[in-house]
Parts: structure tokens; C-alpha cells; sequence
């Protein structure tokens, strides 16, 4: 493993430029009119100026020459004005360049606030780049263990949305967690044709990986929550694949119709995305090697609620069970 | 139309929404799933016995606690006695609490409020390559799907949750990158390059990761005469491509992408010696080749 330093240099040469910021300030200016009968006899101040020192209005005379003084900020431009307008009511025919002058002066102003564009590329290199300064290279017992192998104690089923990463709100560490991210944090139930891509993951978690505990963590505000709650029961599907996905909650959906259906669509949205964590769990049920594990006690379940909008965890486990066995 | 649905803004403002009310609902509900689960039940194999199958979900909530005391980082280790992991996820989540959430409480209320991820990033489930970690996307940023071997199915598969996420971030949220992200030693690479040929199988993985099997076939012509462990490794990097091309087999994202308004990437994470190889499909150079299983790569970077 490389002890070296850690400033990564790429290989090729990137393509990307990022803009640099324009470096004028944004504090406030005023705009400083005055008249002068000649084109250099005023004094120009040393702060640059935003326009040239050249006649405003196609007569020679009287020329104006605005000038962006930053340290005039405190005074009010208000006198500014006032001589602008004393001006224009005597020249009434520079009323329409001082307009068009006007309107140049704010496009200008306007294009230096303009942000740089976002590069995708740059977003992940300076975060990778960070990942290894910072992590990697602190924990070289760590990342050699983990390069042989992984033996994550926890199975996550967390919702794809950008808000509620596992590593984030629970601080996973790498090699901790096997983690899959799906709409809405949704297990659904056995079928090895329909389902292969989620049955693939708790199969390799739990029989190849041998995990202890499955977490499904459901969240506020959950896009596919809503979704399940506002799609109508029957008739075409307005989506292409997301209503037949998000439909694995659709007992959820029932109860929380059944039994909230007093309550806001918003409130019953919450109560969904918890039952809809309840739904998950009973379909892990339905795999008979997660039945295996739970009977034999080397794996365990629980649910969770991680809630933005107020900053709250809830946790809870699914306990299963079974009584002794009568006989007649 | 799927975005007014399924967009996140709330319908009100933002105010806390009554929770509290709801939950004693949740932890009193019993699953009644025995009618179904019984006939499942078959590997218990008593023809006498009577079972009682018991649910329950009992709740330790966590809630609003104020707690000052603040844990060392610990990994979790797998313990042989089963300790119940309840209190250290507690304590994580406080600690993120303390430590993120309430440091950046405005960005963490507008948030709440919508998402607008810049990136689609499907990567592998395995605990070693959670991408905000190693590529640092920080909450907001990048919305996530993880599965076996970050594979994009075609769209003629038909539905399932990798291409309802897909769905979702490009029709609704907009996004405008895809970044696929494969990595080293991948156990499910491993397990389509060891796979016979087979048209039904047992197994759950075996039939979620034959959606690489072109990648696999690719794979075995150009690279017999390696090893199987490098064989793998390539696999690894032509199946990201080949998911490439199979994200351009939904309408709205190639339509999206001939537009250019959604630009497709390939990253490669090796843990082994900590290095990042990231490409970006080529679109209108690639555009007609795709169905022979060609494409053309551009602005390829390595970081060491």
C-alpha cells in the first residue's frame, strides 16, 4: 500500500475548466453622476470603473461620466438621482439612451454573481481525493483487512433518497453494513423471477455473508410513500415501472386507509412509511433462509423511522417465535 | 403525470408534522400474517403439531433524547453472543445528530422541505464501496441505489426496483448524471464468471446476476488466456458498460441523453490499492453501435 503523499495527480489531463469566480466584490455601489463640461478635466477616482470613461449620449455636450465609487457606499444615491432626473427633464431627448444605458449597466452587473457550472467530474475526484487523505490512509490496518474480505455484522434496506444515507445518519463504517438502496426501502416477498435482484441481496447477506441483524429503515417524506398513497387503486399505470414497484406496500396502504383515513394525507403518509417498514419485515419472513436464521437465533430483525424533518430515530425489532407444539 | 406525485415538496409548509400521535398506533399493531405464512411453513415437517405463529413488534423508541454523552467511534464487530446492537445505533445516531444534523440544521431543513440530486449513482451493495463514503456525496447530493453487482437491467426485463429508481430520479427528480459504480473482488462478478449456463437456477443470486451475462460472454472471448481472477476484474469493468448500455435502453433517458441533459459515467472503485478509474459513455459516438454491444468512452481519468 502507498505511503506516499496523498494529492492525487490524474494520468490524463482532465477536460473540464472550472470558472473562476470573478473576484470584483459585491458590495454595495452608487452610482455617481456628474457634469462636466469637459471629457478629462474630473479627477477619476482610483477604484476601477465599471464604464468606460467615454460620453454617455451621442451629444458632446454635457457629458456624464458614471463612476462605481465602492466607498461611496454610505452615501445615498438619492442625489444621484436627483441630478439625473434634473437632466433629463432638461434634455428630454436622452431620456430613451439613458434608458438603454441603464439596462446595459445592470446586465454587466449582473453576469460577475453568476455561479460557475457545476462539474460532475470535479464533485467526485475532490471527494475521493478526500476519502483517501482522510480515511484511507489513517486506517491502513482497516482497509487491508477489508481489501481480503468483508464481514458486515448489519443488512440495511434504506431508501434511495439523497437525504438518508446510512453512513450518514448512522455513521456506518466501511465493511460494516451491506447496504441496499431501493424506492421506498421496500423487501419484497419471495420470487425468485419477479423479484431476483432484492432475493440475490438477502441471500448473499444472509447465507454467504452470514449476518446478524436486518435493519429496513423507512424515512419522512418519502417520495415513494407518497406516491403508494396518491396513485389510484385501479386502472393503467400513469409510470412505467415505479407504481408496480411501489405496490409492494400496498397492505400498508390499506391499514393505514382503514384505520387513519380521518387523519391528513400528510400524517397518513408518516404512518405509511412505517407500516410500510412492518411490510418489509413480514415479507423477510418469506424467505425461508431469513426463517432459518430467525428460529435459530443467529439473525434478527428491526425496523427504523429516521425522521428529517424533525431530527428523531425510532427503532424496533420484529420479535418471531414459535410456541411449543401441541399434539393430539 | 409521475412528477406531480412523486415530487418531494410536502403539500404544506414546513411546520413539524404531528407524529407523536401516530406511533403508540404502530407499536400496539400485531402482524397477522399467519394465514399465509403456514402454508410456508414446511420445513418444520410435523404433521401434528399445531403452530402458533407469534409476531410481535415491540418498540424502544428512540426520540428526542438529550444526551450529552458521546461515544468513541466503535466498529461493530460480529458477536458471537448476539449483543443487541439497539444501543450502539442509538448513540450513532445522536451523535450524528449532535454533531451534523444540528450544525447544519438550515441545510438539513431545506432539505426536508425537497431533494435536487445532481447524480443517479448505482453501486454495489457490499459494505466496503458505500459511495457518499468513498466518493463523499454529502446528503442532498446523490440519490442511491445499491444492488448485487451495480447491475442496470434492460428495459425489456420488465419492472423491478433498480429500473423504478431509475425511473424516478431521471423522470422526477431530474438528475444529470448516472454514475455506474463497480469495484474490486466483487462477489457477484464472481459469481456470473463462475456461473454454468444455465436457464433456471436456485439460486437467487444466480438469477439476478445473469443480467450481466453479456458482459460475461464479452469477457470470456477477450480474456481466456488470463487468469480467473483477472478475468473477473475485467468483468467487473465491462459489466459497468454494459449497464451503460442498457440504461440507453429506456426511452426517457436516451431521449435525455441525445438531448444532453444527462450525461452517463462508469467508475471503478479498487480498495485494494485505493484507486478511482472513472469514463463517461460517449453517446453520439456510441449511438448505433449499442445493439451489437459497442460503445466508445470518453474523458477516461485514473486517481491514485
Amino acid at each position: 500500500m502507498s505511503a506516499t503523499a496523498a494529492a492525487f495527480t490524474p494520468a490524463f489531463t482532465t477536460l473540464s475548466h472550472r470558472k473562476t469566480s470573478s473576484s470584483s466584490s459585491t458590495t454595495v455601489s452608487t452610482c455617481v453622476a456628474r457634469l462636466s463640461n469637459t471629457s478629462s478635466s474630473s479627477p477619476t477616482p482610483s477604484t476601477p470603473s465599471l464604464i468606460r470613461n467615454q460620453p454617455v449620449f451621442a451629444a458632446p455636450t454635457p457629458i456624464i461620466t458614471p463612476t462605481w465609487r465602492e466607498d461611496m457606499a454610505n452615501e445615498s444615491y438619492e442625489e444621484a438621482i436627483t441630478a439625473l432626473k434634473k437632466l433629463l427633464s432638461e434634455k428630454e431627448e436622452l431620456a430613451p439612451v439613458a434608458a438603454a444605458k441603464i439596462d446595459q449597466i445592470t446586465a454587466e452587473l449582473q453576469t460577475p454573481n453568476s455561479k460557475p457550472a457545476f462539474d460532475p467530474v470535479e464533485r467526485i475526484k475532490t471527494g475521493f481525493a478526500k476519502f483517501k487523505t482522510e480515511k484511507y490512509i489513517t486506517n491502513p490496518t482497516l482497509y487491508d483487512e477489508l481489501s481480503k474480505g468483508q464481514s458486515p455484522k448489519f443488512m440495511v434496506f434504506a431508501c434511495s433518497d439523497s437525504r438518508v444515507c446510512p453512513s450518514h445518519v448512522l455513521d456506518f463504517q466501511p465493511g460494516e453494513a451491506f447496504v441496499v438502496r431501493n424506492v421506498a426501502n421496500m423487501v419484497p416477498p419471495f420470487d425468485k423471477v419477479k423479484y431476483a435482484g432484492v432475493g440475490a441481496a438477502v441471500e448473499y447477506a444472509v447465507l454467504h455473508l452470514k449476518v446478524e441483524q436486518i435493519v429496513v429503515i423507512g424515512h419522512s417524506r418519502c417520495g415513494g410513500i407518497k406516491g403508494l398513497m396518491t396513485f389510484p387503486d385501479e386502472g393503467p399505470h400513469s409510470t412505467d415501472f415505479i407504481e408496480d414497484w411501489v405496490k409492494v406496500a400496498l397492505p400498508a396502504k390499506s391499514k393505514v386507509k382503514a384505520e387513519h383515513s380521518s387523519t391528513s394525507l400528510d400524517d397518513q403518509c408518516v404512518t405509511c412509511e412505517k407500516e410500510a417498514v412492518n411490510v418489509s419485515l413480514a415479507n423477510l419472513l418469506t424467505y425461508p433462509f431469513v426463517r432459518d436464521g430467525l428460529v435459530k437465533k443467529t439473525l434478527a430483525l428491526k425496523g427504523g423511522h429516521y425522521d428529517f424533518v424533525n431530527g428523531t430515530f425510532e427503532l424496533w425489532g420484529l420479535d418471531f417465535g414459535l410456541s411449543p407444539a401441541t399434539s393430539a | 403525470m409521475a412528477q406531480s406525485i412523486l415530487g418531494s415538496s410536502p403539500v404544506f409548509k414546513a411546520e413539524c408534522p404531528k407524529s407523536s400521535a401516530s406511533t403508540s398506533t404502530i407499536s400496539g399493531s400485531k402482524l397477522k400474517y399467519s394465514g399465509i405464512e403456514q402454508s410456508q411453513l414446511g420445513f418444520l415437517n410435523s404433521s401434528k403439531s399445531n403452530l402458533a405463529l407469534r409476531l410481535k413488534a415491540s418498540r424502544e423508541g428512540v426520540g428526542l433524547i438529550q444526551e450529552t454523552k458521546v461515544d468513541t467511534p466503535n466498529l461493530i464487530k460480529k458477536s458471537k453472543d448476539g449483543t443487541d446492537s439497539f444501543t450502539e445505533m442509538k448513540q450513532r445516531f445522536l451523535r450524528f445528530k449532535k454533531e451534523k444534523y444540528l450544525e447544519n440544521l438550515e441545510c438539513y431543513q431545506e432539505l426536508a422541505e425537497a431533494q435536487a440530486p445532481k447524480f443517479l449513482v448505482i453501486s454495489c451493495a457490499d459494505s466496503r464501496v458505500c459511495p457518499s463514503y468513498i466518493l463523499g456525496f454529502q446528503p442532498g447530493e446523490a440519490f442511491v441505489v445499491r444492488n448485487i453487482a451495480n447491475l442496470v437491467p434492460p428495459f425489456e426485463n420488465g419492472p423491478c426496483e433498480t429500473n423504478a429508481a431509475l425511473e424516478f430520479s431521471v423522470n422526477a427528480l431530474e438528475v444529470q448524471n448516472i454514475l455506474v459504480t463497480g469495484h474490486s473482488c466483487c462477489g457477484g462478478i464472481r459469481a456470473l464468471m463462475s456461473m454454468e449456463d444455465e436457464e433456471n437456477s436456485s439460486s437467487f443470486i444466480k438469477n439476478w446476476v445473469t443480467v450481466g451475462k453479456s458482459a460475461r460472454s464479452r469477457t470470456k472471448a477477450t480474456t481466456s488466456n488470463l487468469s480467473f481472477d483477472q478475468q473477473c476484474k475485467h468483468c467487473e469493468k465491462e459489466s459497468i458498460n454494459h449497464s451503460l448500455l442498457n440504461l440507453l435502453t429506456y426511452p426517457w433517458v436516451e431521449e435525455r441523453v441525445a438531448k444532453g441533459l444527462l450525461s452517463l459515467h462508469g467508475g471503478y472503485y479498487n480498495f485494494v490499492d485505493c484507486t478511482y478509474e472513472k469514463w463517461t459513455l460517449d453517446y453520439k459516438r456510441t449511438n448505433g453501435n449499442q445493439e451489437k454491444g459497442g460503445y466508445i468512452i470518453k474523458n477516461r481519468e485514473f486517481w491514485q
